[in-house]
């Protein structure tokens, strides 16, 4: 069991969540995650580590309340208990060797971007970030990123913010405008990641992208995860969840990604009309 | 009072009809009068070839003797002697492949049913004095052992540990205890009680028992040994699932049987209590011949509504599948369709499995193992509808251990590499073995394995000591 010490609602879909565990945050690196399951009847999901704390044994975690399991979670107060969370899982993000990058995010994939930001940073690299957000409720951390990174661009689906336009359509900006990168960092929906690797093609710079997967097990035993890349079976919990974006069967991932949709959305629509007054 | 019946009681089993949408156990068990009846079947002859045949020895005719006289309890503690598990033993070894295919009642009839009654001595299994061998109290007081991976080899080893007073700690990734026996085996074949029952063997000789805790990655080996445990053994498990690498595996409603069969058996996606879900399944295919393929068919079958079939590239003689299941399977209406491999699998506009190319195959030589090897029959390609393919065609190694252990010496394929005895690895105080040494197995050579590291252990520390 996993107490829950703090939880901090962001907006009304995103909330930052601190976790009492121990052995998870002496070893969590930048790039890894957890599995989690709230209860013993929700299901096993991944999430970001978006910090740790080895001295204080804390995680913490932000999550987008998208499906039941997320809804579950976001049930539970500061002083609950999870039941479960595995980790840390996957290889870290590698983030040396770089002078220059641009870090792309889209929405709650800031999770996995900031703690990157932070390691490269600390490495002595530039970062030029863009991030991308719904609308203006739902930008995170943009103070926080602001703090360590080189430039930061926030745009936003609808421009509430005032800037209406696709990360992508940013990137493109700096890369046409003459900015050269060692590489391209993406994590986000999949989609974008594959839009951010057709701009970084181009230019032939370096694109890694953060495969998001429907897990169970997170260590290899269920094959849930499996991707193509490169043409061969990778599984994103233990050979990723990070890979050259050029070598990824984008396509195959969407199509894994929603195998599960309809019934996802069923649940969620079952949950709602259960909890009356829950935000789809 | 030999019994001679040319063949065995037949075990009491839940009706196909009835089993179609339950997961409740489909044997039933013998009753004492049945058991007593097939006991006699057993002729106690000298040269007991069905101990030989057995990985862990087991005292057969010694135990089969005792439920002759009605002592069931004897025959429970006989077995303990040398198995620790023979309430799953008796549900999940393929006796028809190892010693009920030794026993010399084969000569002109049916063997003796060892399994069905392993099994039925295995509820005479009792917490008490008289079983002694396996249940007593334990005092801890020797060096700590770390035990990787809750399977039946895990277990097996930390029971034996806990029996020579080490104290043992298992840690296990998952939030449930016992492996494959949780994750892998259906509860209509191996059900929760039994388990459970299992488990707790373990807990009333003190092993304690960690989960949530991945080694290799929550902790290493080398933080295990620099933290107070003496010994460390891995078994991890078989690891990653294998794939075909053909076109089309990545499309929706393509599983693999590890994840099809964890969904039901770990997080109980069949019921309605539970989040987890599984997509509609229409007409499934299953690729494979051996005992997952069966358990996700079944699964299947029990699931859905439509058709539910087998295909294999060999015969059905060359099946490694337990054979009562694969009745069973049949029972259950699952078709089977031998000598056909699939070549690709096509997907419609949403990228959703709509059917299955393949190939017929025919036997053409032997492979290194001496087993039957297929060729295509003709360049033909053939079609199948289906709307769920479940791919079982067994599992490569998992890397996370080696991974972080460097000095950890792996062979060609990856699986830990043993350089003395049974169990000892390249590195001092790391032992391995089950499916994390010698591939996807049997629950009886996991458990073999487990036996033979706690002595390995014991007898390395013995020296030390």
């Amino acid at each position: 069991m996993f107490e829950i010490l703090q939880k901090t609602r962001f907006n009304d879909y995103t909330v930052h969540m601190v976790l009492k565990a121990p052995m998870i945050a002496e070893k969590a690196k930048a790039g890894q995650f957890v599995i989690l399951r709230t209860d013993k009847f929700a299901e096993r999901i991944p999430l970001t580590i978006f910090n740790a704390d080895s001295a204080k044994g804390t995680i913490e975690i932000i999550y987008q309340k998208v499906g039941v399991a997320t809804y579950k979670l976001d049930k539970k107060s500061e002083g609950d208990f999870i039941e479960d969370v595995l980790g840390p899982l996957g290889k870290p993000s590698k983030l040396e060797g770089y002078k220059k990058v641009a870090l792309v995010s889209g929405g709650v994939g800031i999770a996995a971007a900031y703690p990157m930001a932070k390691v490269l940073y600390k490495n002595g690299c530039k970062t030029d970030v863009i991030l991308g957000f719904r609308n203006k409720e739902f930008i995170i951390l943009e103070d926080a990123m602001k703090s360590i990174s080189n430039s930061i661009e926030i745009v936003t689906d609808d421009g509430s913010n005032g800037k209406k336009a696709l990360v992508t359509d940013m990137l493109k900006d700096k890369l046409e405008g003459g900015e050269r990168y060692d590489a391209v960092l993406s994590v986000g929906s999949i989609p974008m990641m594959k839009a951010v690797c057709d701009i970084t093609k181009i230019y032939k710079i370096k694109s890694i992208v953060s495969m998001t997967a429907i897990m169970i097990d997170g260590t290899g035993m269920c094959g849930g995860c499996r991707l193509k890349v490169g043409g061969k079976t990778k599984f994103a919990c233990v050979d990723g969840p990070e890979f050259y974006g050029y070598e990824v069967d984008f396509y195959e991932a969407i199509i894994r990604n929603r195998m599960f949709k309809i019934q996802e959305d069923r649940a969620r629509e079952k949950y709602c009309n259960l909890y009356k007054g829950v935000k789809l | 009072m030999i019994n001679n019946s040319k063949i065995k009681e037949s075990m009491p089993t839940r009706s196909a009809k009835e089993r179609a949408k339950t997961f409740e156990e489909v044997e039933l068990g013998y009753g004492e009068e049945t058991a007593i009846k097939e006991a006699c079947r057993c002729l106690s002859c000298m040269a007991k070839p069905c101990v030989s045949a057995c990985p862990i020895a087991v005292d057969i005719p010694g135990f089969i003797s005792k439920i002759k006289t009605g002592d069931f309890k004897g025959a429970c503690a006989v077995i303990n002697k040398s198995n620790p598990f023979p309430e799953i033993c008796g549900r999940v070894c393929s006796q028809e492949k190892q010693c009920e295919k030794a026993c010399i009642r084969r000569k002109t009839g049916e063997p003796v049913a060892i399994g069905n009654l392993e099994r039925f001595a295995s509820e005479y299994f009792e917490n008490s004095n008289e079983n002694s061998e396996l249940v007593g109290k334990s005092n801890p007081q020797k060096y700590k052992i770390a035990v990787v991976g809750s399977g039946p080899s895990g277990m097996t080893c930390a029971l034996e540990l806990a029996k020579k007073d080490f104290d043992v700690t298992i840690f296990e990734a998952l939030h449930e205890f016992g492996g494959v026996l949780v994750y892998g085996i259906p509860k209509f074949r191996l059900p929760k009680e039994i388990l459970n029952k299992a488990v707790n063997k373990l807990k009333l000789r003190n092993v304690k028992m960690i989960n949530n805790c991945l080694i290799g990655n929550t902790i290493t080996i080398d933080e295990l040994l620099n933290s107070g445990y003496s010994a460390i053994y891995i078994s991890s498990g078989a690891g990653l699932p294998k794939f075909m690498n053909i076109k089309g595996e990545g499309l929706s409603g393509v599983y693999c049987a590890n994840e099809f069969l964890t969904r039901i058996n770990l997080m109980n996606a069949h019921s309605s209590d539970y989040d987890t879900p599984l997509t509609e399944l229409g007409d499934v295919i299953v690729i494979g011949g051996g005992n997952v393929a069966i358990d996700a068919a079944r699964c299947a079958k029990r699931l859905g509504t439509g058709e539910v079939t087998i295909m294999y590239r060999r015969g059905e003689a060359e099946m490694p599948a337990r054979l009562s299941e694969v009745e069973h399977a049949k029972e259950e209406n699952i078709k089977f369709e031998f000598f056909k491999t699939p070549l690709e699998f096509v997907g419609d506009e949403d990228g959703k499995i709509k059917e299955i190319k393949y190939q017929n195959m025919v036997y053409f030589g032997a492979d290194n193992s001496g087993r039957k090897s297929v060729i295509p029959t003709s360049n033909e390609i053939h079609k199948m509808r289906a709307d769920t393919i479940i791919i079982a065609i067994g599992s490569e190694t998992n890397p996370l251990i080696p991974r972080s252990t460097p000095d950890l010496e792996c062979d060609e394929f990856g699986k830990i590499a043993i350089k003395s005895g049974f169990t000892r690895t390249s590195k001092p105080f790391v032992y391995a073995g089950g499916d994390a040494v010698i591939g996807a197995a049997t629950v009886i050579s996991a458990i073999d394995s487990g036996k033979k590291a706690a002595l390995e252990i014991s007898k390395d520390f013995e020296a030390r000591s």
